[in-house]
């Protein structure tokens, strides 16, 4: 089993322009729905908190591991860091790659996050969390309207 | 970005029993068989007897195989759960990037 999810996306864009949709920390924000409080540098630890209704305010951390002008951006982060209950210092990220290409139609975006299976294995005492599982879904309901409206 | 803590870490020894090519062999193995003895699972093989029960011992403990006694010998046997539970945790942060991604293109492209 592949312990990674890989995505590509032609985007009706050109590169310069994708890039700094990825680049940038307020347009990165503003279609991931998190806004960051700190700039993007490589090394860099970057706080955020979501702005996705029924989300606001909750906290998100990402490490910023590597910024290649308009062909790499990548970073780490805990996917369930948002728990202020949880300590996540100890535990292994998984990692979140972005790579853009020129492309017939403006820009081919290949999206890789992996590192699942690096997870040391924890108890499961994250109640605060249960809550999240399932908002996931109606999340995404919210997020289809969205899309399909625009 | 809000993705279940318990349940990631629920399936990272799932994850990581499967990282071994020699113990996704023997998985695929176990999926098209029923259950199995050491012996079986050895045979045809270059790995030895001793090294497929370390690797069983792995799967075992990750909940993805179980032994089951049959008269004198133990038999392994493929438990689905576990495997069902991980896709299903994978394809619901494959589903979670693919909303990303349309945000991302309607960003980009208005």
């Amino acid at each position: 089993m592949n312990d990674r999810i890989e995505k590509q996306v032609e985007l009706k864009a050109p590169v310069p322009r994708v890039w700094r949709a990825i680049a940038d920390p307020a347009e990165f924000g503003a279609w991931f729905r998190v806004k960051f409080l700190d700039p993007f540098a490589p090394g860099k630890r970057v706080r955020g908190t979501m702005t996705y209704p029924g989300y606001e305010g909750m906290a998100l951390e990402i490490v910023i591991r590597k910024i290649e002008p308009e062909t790499l951006f990548s970073f780490t982060w805990h996917p369930y860091a948002v728990d202020p209950k949880l300590d996540t210092s100890k535990e292994t990220p998984t990692l979140v790659e972005f790579r853009l290409q020129k492309s017939g139609t403006g820009t081919l975006l290949t999206v890789v996050e992996s590192g699942f299976g690096q997870l040391p294995p924890g108890p499961r005492a994250l109640e605060a969390f249960r809550m999240n599982e399932g908002g996931w879904t109606e999340q995404m309901k919210n997020v289809g309207a969205y899309v399909a409206g625009s | 970005m809000s993705r279940g803590a318990s349940a990631l870490r629920r399936h990272a020894p799932v994850f990581a029993a499967l990282g071994d090519e020699t113990r996704l062999s023997l998985v695929a193995k176990l999926c098209d068989a029923a259950p199995c003895s050491i012996t079986r699972l050895a045979a045809g093989s270059r790995i030895t007897r001793q090294a497929v029960t370390k690797h069983l011992r792995v799967l075992e403990g990750a909940g993805i195989v179980r032994g089951v006694r049959s008269g004198r010998q133990v038999l392994f046997e493929l438990d689905p759960a576990p495997l069902e539970a991980v896709r299903d945790y994978l394809s619901q942060v494959s589903r979670q990037w693919d909303v990303l991604l349309s945000r991302l293109k309607d960003f980009v492209e208005r």
